[in-house]
């Protein structure tokens, strides 16, 4: 699960981890009323206004309605104008901004609707850093990961100068030890106070990263005040979904207005999916098999319109629920149901797509590939029906089918 | 002859609810040595199994089954009592990585967690648990480990199995399926078929299983079925090139897959531009792996390969 910057900020400030003072706003009014606390508390003239999405890229990205305002926006005004010069600014800024949708490379070329801003205080900056703790497969142990080159995309500093990144590994046994802060700390260059600050900083970023079963925390940039203080300019927190149950006020913050309806409606009935570009809509029991059912349908020259595990264990009603999610799609041309049933049994999915047809009806034709157990209580109960279906010998001849029939 | 897991295997259940119940009965059907239970707060009661045997298992037994076998409070006193010699965890989620735990403590060397939704940073610790233990775990978040005909430990149907000579290996529940059906069909049929589950932390990977399965004299060559996420595959192309004797044949799933997107596994996600599908059959190809281009080419691949 995602979260907002403000929100990892929140969690990170919780925990003793400093990070700039900021403000919420889902109006122009807040936006606005969030400028003279800022600049009085911090007594630096300068804010900040972030637009707050679940997609990396804010500061590069542009708003489609309006192509000369960026998606994080720094508020100088205030120096020469005063207060009221910088309150301007953001009135113009934020009634551009809400509601407007803010395009960055990970948003695709559609992007995403802006319906809350963060206004922060101004950061006199010395020096900008990277740092992240995340999972490393290979080893079954979190890593923190840090690099002096800050602003830029991790990826991009692995691929071109990965001598820049330090990693230390955390035993999950022992937590981050003093001396693995103090090497990360060497190697970003912190010297006197600012190296005290940036150890106690790692420890308590490390200890939140694992006490809150983060996916991720990266702080990029991280920076180093002109006074010295170490400090999480940005921050990105994504937690593990199966660690939710143990953290329900982190659950509490997610945002569900980011993520796809569909697939909201789909993990209400426990079924995993996702939407995709293509025409063929695919319904499948197994992660594993779902996927190999997308790639079989591209080989045969198809474009899948969605990912669509029904699990193992899917009764009448998630079938039936799974099929309508698929026929919401208006680019859907086809749907093909491959099922291989082990615990799933072929008959439950033939009682399912017949209740969900009768139920929604079916507009474009449809495959259906059994095999496993009950195959041929499914087939007969299929062919009974009435129902115009192609039957399909296996995931390739079934692929083919539906191709055809969509073609 | 296989590897894991067979005729002598004796298996406790870590976990008897509603799933552990169900695929307990299918395994006693199939044939499986069930001994024990494990549960706190029904220790001292015993549980009742009768039913029709499943004659795609274990052959050479009469129709219909009785097993009895007690519920224990801990795994040390079940290992203690019977003998076990494996366990199967369906324990939910949030007390999965405990039962594991237990399991490597009482000194099981084979445990099977067919658990989904353990939190990661719960497997993180079992994992760093195990480190020093002389235990195997597989999974989790896997359909098992089965030997044909011999022992089915997790909930695969067993009656799509027929022994044979391939090794099989897969972090996917359904495309197991798929391929063993595929190897039943063309007569190759299968020592052992292990899934190694799809999360991005587990217990045996493939490199684990395929010097299980080079190690094992009656299994002729491996299928290695593979999917997006992490680069178990590309270390298990590097191990084939350095160690592997046995022709190798392998599909990977995911070439249609998005980035950043979890695909129903909590593995199977491109972070970074790092785990696609297309680098993996590229490192695979290169150690001369014969790739199925599609799954349902997967028994036709291992028969290439075996044939090359």
């Amino acid at each position: 699960m995602k979260i907002h910057e403000y929100q990892a900020k929140a969690l990170m400030a919780d925990r003793g981890i400093a990070v700039p003072m900021g403000r919420v706003a889902t109006t122009v009014d807040e936006a606005v009323a969030a400028v003279r606390p800022l600049i009085e508390e911090s007594g630096n003239p300068v804010v900040v206004v972030k637009s707050q999405i679940h997609a990396g890229g804010r500061g590069k990205g542009r708003f489609k309605e309006f192509p000369d305002v960026g998606g994080v926006n720094v508020v100088t005004e205030g120096i020469s104008g005063g207060i009221e010069a910088a309150e301007a600014r953001v009135r113009e800024l934020a009634s551009q901004m809400l509601g407007s949708t803010l395009v960055t490379i990970q948003t695709g070329e559609e992007g995403k609707q802006v319906s809350r801003l963060y206004i922060e205080q101004g950061i006199d900056i010395a020096t900008e850093l990277y740092l992240s703790v995340l999972l490393d497969r290979a080893t079954s142990r979190n890593i923190v990961m840090a690099s002096t080159e800050g602003g830029t995309e991790i990826e991009v500093v692995a691929e071109e100068t990965p001598e820049k990144i330090l990693k230390e590994e955390i035993d999950p046994a022992f937590g981050l030890l003093p001396f693995q802060a103090r090497n990360i700390a060497y190697s970003l260059g912190f010297e006197g106070d600012t190296f005290k600050d940036g150890v106690r900083f790692l420890d308590a970023l490390t200890k939140a990263a694992v006490e809150l079963d983060t996916d991720l925390v990266e702080i990029n940039p991280l920076v180093v005040t002109t006074d010295g203080k170490v400090m999480a300019l940005d921050g990105k927190m994504a937690f593990d979904d199966s660690g939710l149950f143990r953290h329900p006020a982190v659950a509490e913050l997610r945002d569900v207005s980011e993520e796809d309806a569909a697939e909201l409606e789909a993990k209400e009935f426990d079924l995993s999916f996702i939407k995709l570009d293509g025409d063929i809509g695919c319904m499948v029991n197994g992660a594993g098999l779902a996927m190999a059912t997308m790639d079989i349908i591209q080989t045969v020259g198809g474009e899948p319109a969605n990912f669509l595990d029904v699990g193992g264990g899917a009764e009448k009603e998630q079938i039936a629920a799974a099929f309508k999610i698929i026929t919401k799609d208006p680019n859907v041309k086809g749907i093909f149901v491959n099922i291989f049933g082990g615990i799933m049994r072929c008959d439950i999915i033939a009682e399912g797509v017949i209740a969900a047809v009768e139920e929604v009806g079916l507009s474009v034709p449809l495959v259906v590939r059994l095999e496993g157990t009950n195959v041929e209580l499914g087939k007969q109960m299929l062919d009974e029906s009435g129902l115009d279906l192609v039957s399909a010998s296996d995931m390739k001849d079934g692929a083919q089918k539906i191709l055809e029939l969509t073609r | 002859m296989s590897v894991l897991i067979g005729m002598d295997t004796k298996v406790l259940v870590q976990g008897m609810g509603k799933t552990g119940r169900f695929h307990t009965e299918k395994a006693i059907a199939y044939g499986t040595n069930m001994v024990a239970a494990v549960h706190p707060s029904r220790a001292g009661q015993t549980e009742v199994f009768e039913g029709e045997a499943d004659h795609s298992g274990v052959p050479d037994r009469a129709d219909t089954y009785r097993v009895e076998f007690p519920i224990f409070r801990t795994v040390a006193e079940a290992v203690a009592e019977t003998g076990a010699n494996a366990s199967v965890v369906y324990v939910p989620p949030p007390f999965a990585s405990d039962a594991i735990m237990e399991a490597a403590d009482a000194g099981v060397p084979l445990i099977v967690c067919v658990t989904e939704g353990i939190p990661v940073a719960d497997m993180v610790k079992a994992k760093r648990y195990l480190e020093d233990k002389d235990v195997r775990l597989v999974g989790p978040n896997c359909p098992g480990v089965i030997t044909p005909k011999e022992c089915k430990i997790g909930i695969m149907p067993g009656y799509i199995h027929t022994p044979g000579r391939i090794g099989v290996v897969s972090r996917s529940g359904t495309l197991t399926y798929e391929a063993v059906h595929q190897l039943t069909l063309n007569g190759l049929g299968q020592t052992t078929a292990i899934g190694i589950g799809g999360d991005p932390v587990n217990g045996t990977n493939f490199v684990d299983a395929l010097t299980a399965f080079n190690d094992d004299p009656t299994t002729e060559g491996v299928l290695m079925i593979g999917e997006i996420g992490g680069t178990a595959e590309e270390d298990a192309a590097a191990w084939i090139t350095a160690n592997m004797t046995k022709p190798v044949a392998s599909f990977i799933a995911g070439t249609t897959a998005p980035a950043g997107k979890r695909m129903g596994h909590a593995g199977a996600i491109i972070s970074g531009g790092k785990g696609t599908a297309a680098a993996k059959i590229e490192a695979l190809e290169a150690a001369g792996v014969v790739m199925a281009p599609t799954p349902t080419d997967m028994g036709s691949a291992m028969m290439e390969a075996m044939n090359k």
